[in-house]
């Protein structure tokens, strides 16, 4: 479904990704792990066209070179970025509909069923419908983030550390909520530090430090790699289960 | 005072807030998608009659070219966006068709000059604001002041210094409650009401939010698959309409000339701003209260109206920096 080859992200003369390869095959869960400043949100940002990349990026068949990110995200790539973004002093209701405006657009009705659907995923937007964005907790808040970008009905999911700064609980919930995506055939791509529940989830995992990918893999694989377990996982390996 | 002097004033300070809450709903229109302060509205305002009158003379007026010009410009910019070009130099050839139309046809000047004045709004958006995507508030009003003066300039060269007079839609009166109110002034408050009530609607479908959207947090829009180009040309092109059409609605009434666009667009920016540039209803009350003010304090210290009516702002910003609302920007 996606292939990326060589794919290279500068920022000026700093250099955030250099040669990554990457491939999402439909209905699978990616994983993308790594520390702080690996890479990882502007590898993100290169496939949804907001950073300026250079390399090769296939998507379906076809390169996404000279598109908009608001042309990938009505092609299904959509992004849940890592501060959310979301339309503050508007509702919560209007946030997720605008989730969808690219399917307005291009002539889509009956956009009420799925928002219906995201209610049924999270049912505590459906109380706070009519409460500005800005308002909400940051767990809701990243509810509502996710919830808008299901709203474009995407065929590739980015998430950027969608449990950053939540509390545990709500990590967890977050993680049920992937796992239900999952479940329904969703392809995600999931970045994350809290690797753990990220390589439980995921089939495949790629390992990024400094702009490159140093181990990639079968995510259960990968939770057994001594390196991963050491840095990432905060066991040493003799401690393992 | 008396009866019917306070009746002529009410209705002259209505009609003429009428012409402020229309300008004013074009800077809220503007503002709410782009954070532009749109000072040059107030010269497109006038482009619109001085246009109009060039038909009416049997020349073709400059504006034409101007228009044309921008368009082909914009079409070069965006050569490389698939269709966009042709469509582009096809909406210029059709403002030059339209221009030798309007010479043709002077009974058709007004909607004719409306057609050619509009590209100029979405032409300078897409020329001087989309290439500084990132641009803060001051930034652009800087830019928009600079344009304000490009704009005012180009009138004095198309146009001369002269007041132009044209002839009102409406030539009769209607009698309101015993006075004598002009059809055109019916008219231009019929505008206002009808670009509020417009612009309310627009902004509750998903369209107009989306296009809120598109300033409340630009990158939060593009992820949703919002273009905030596109939503900043929709939004200067419907503001040039409102703008166009209090232009020439007004001008029966006021008569047009190049340099009374500035003015008008500041009394427009305070009545705007006393809705906080973020409420239609709540400018078309404050284009009612510029009006109302600026009448009765013609009657009572004509020398001093425009000192008084701008004194209106000092209070009023005061009030509103305090209550701060939505004014303030996205990290
Ligand atoms: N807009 C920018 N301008 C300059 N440098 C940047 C910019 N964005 C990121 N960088 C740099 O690029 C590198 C990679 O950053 P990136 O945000 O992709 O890392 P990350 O893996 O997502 O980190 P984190 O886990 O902290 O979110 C870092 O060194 C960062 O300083
Ligand atoms: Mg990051």
């Amino acid at each position: 479904m996606l292939r990326v080859r060589g794919l290279a992200v500068r920022y000026g003369s700093a250099v955030a990704v250099e040669g990554v390869d990457l491939e999402v095959h439909p209905g699978e869960v990616v994983t993308l792990i790594g520390p702080n400043g690996a890479g990882k949100t502007s590898t993100l940002l290169a496939l949804t066209g907001l950073a300026r990349a250079s390399g090769e990026l296939c998507y379906l068949g076809r390169p996404l070179d000279g598109l908009e990110p608001e042309e990938r995200v009505a092609r299904g790539i959509v992004l849940v970025h890592e501060r959310r973004l979301l339309f503050g002093e508007m509702p919560v209701e209007d946030n997720l509909l605008l989730g969808a405006f690219s399917r307005y657009k291009r002539g889509e009705r009956g956009l009420g069923e799925d928002l219906e659907r995201v209610y049924r995923l999270f049912p505590r937007l459906a109380e706070r419908r009519r409460q500005p964005a800005a308002t909400l907790s940051g767990g809701e808040q990243q509810m509502l983030a996710i919830g808008r970008a299901l709203m474009s009905r995407p065929k590739l999911l980015l998430l950027d550390e969608p449990s950053l700064g939540l509390a545990p609980l709500v990590v967890q919930e977050i993680f049920g909520i992937l796992r239900r995506l999952k479940a329904a055939g969703t392809t995600l791509l999931l970045v994350e530090q809290n690797a753990k529940a990220a390589l439980s989830l995921a089939d495949r995992g790629y390992l990024l430090e400094a702009g490159r990918v140093v181990l990639s893999g079968d995510a259960a694989e990968l939770a057994r790699d001594p390196q991963v377990v050491e840095h990432y996982l905060g066991l040493h390996p003799e401690e393992r289960p | 005072m008396d009866p019917t002097i306070f009746g002529f004033l009410l209705s002259d300070g209505l009609i003429s807030g009428a012409l402020y809450a229309l300008v004013a709903l074009s800077l809220v229109l503007v503002f709410a998608v782009t954070r532009v302060i749109l000072i040059p509205m107030g010269e497109w305002v006038m482009y619109a009659p001085l246009t109009q009158a060039g038909f009416l003379e049997g020349r073709l007026p400059a504006t034409v070219g101007l228009s044309a010009l921008l368009l082909l410009v914009w079409a070069v910019l965006d050569r490389r966006r698939g269709r966009a070009p042709w469509l582009l130099a096809g909406w210029a050839v059709g403002v030059g068709l339209l221009g030798m139309a309007g010479v043709r046809w002077p009974s058709l000047a007004g909607p004719i000059a409306f057609l050619v004045v509009l590209p100029l709004g979405p032409a300078s958006f897409r020329l001087f604001f989309e290439p500084l995507p990132q641009g803060s508030v001051l930034l652009y009003l800087i830019l928009a002041v600079g344009l304000h003066f490009v704009y005012k300039g180009l009138g004095l060269a198309f146009f001369g210094p002269d007041q132009f007079r044209l002839p009102a839609l409406w030539p009769g009166e209607l009698g309101v409650l015993g006075l004598p109110v002009p059809g055109q002034g019916v008219l231009l408050v019929a505008a206002a009401l009808l670009a509020m009530a417009g612009l309310f609607l627009f902004f509750t479908t998903l369209y107009g939010k989306a296009l809120r959207a598109a300033a409340v947090n630009r990158l939060g829009a593009r992820i949703s698959g919002i273009s905030v180009r596109e939503a900043g040309r929709v939004a200067f092109l419907l503001a040039t309409a409102v703008g166009a059409a209090a232009g020439l609605l007004a001008a029966p009434l006021t008569n047009a000339s190049y340099d009374m666009g500035f003015l008008l667009g500041l009394k427009g920016f305070v009545a705007a701003i006393l809705g906080g540039l973020v409420s239609y209803p709540l400018a078309v009350v404050g284009g009612g209260l510029v009006g109302l003010l600026e009448a009765f304090s013609s009657f009572y210290a004509s020398a001093y109206k425009e000192a008084i009516v701008f004194t209106l702002l000092l209070p009023v910003l005061a009030w509103r920096s305090l209550s701060a609302l939505t004014l303030e920007e996205e990290e």
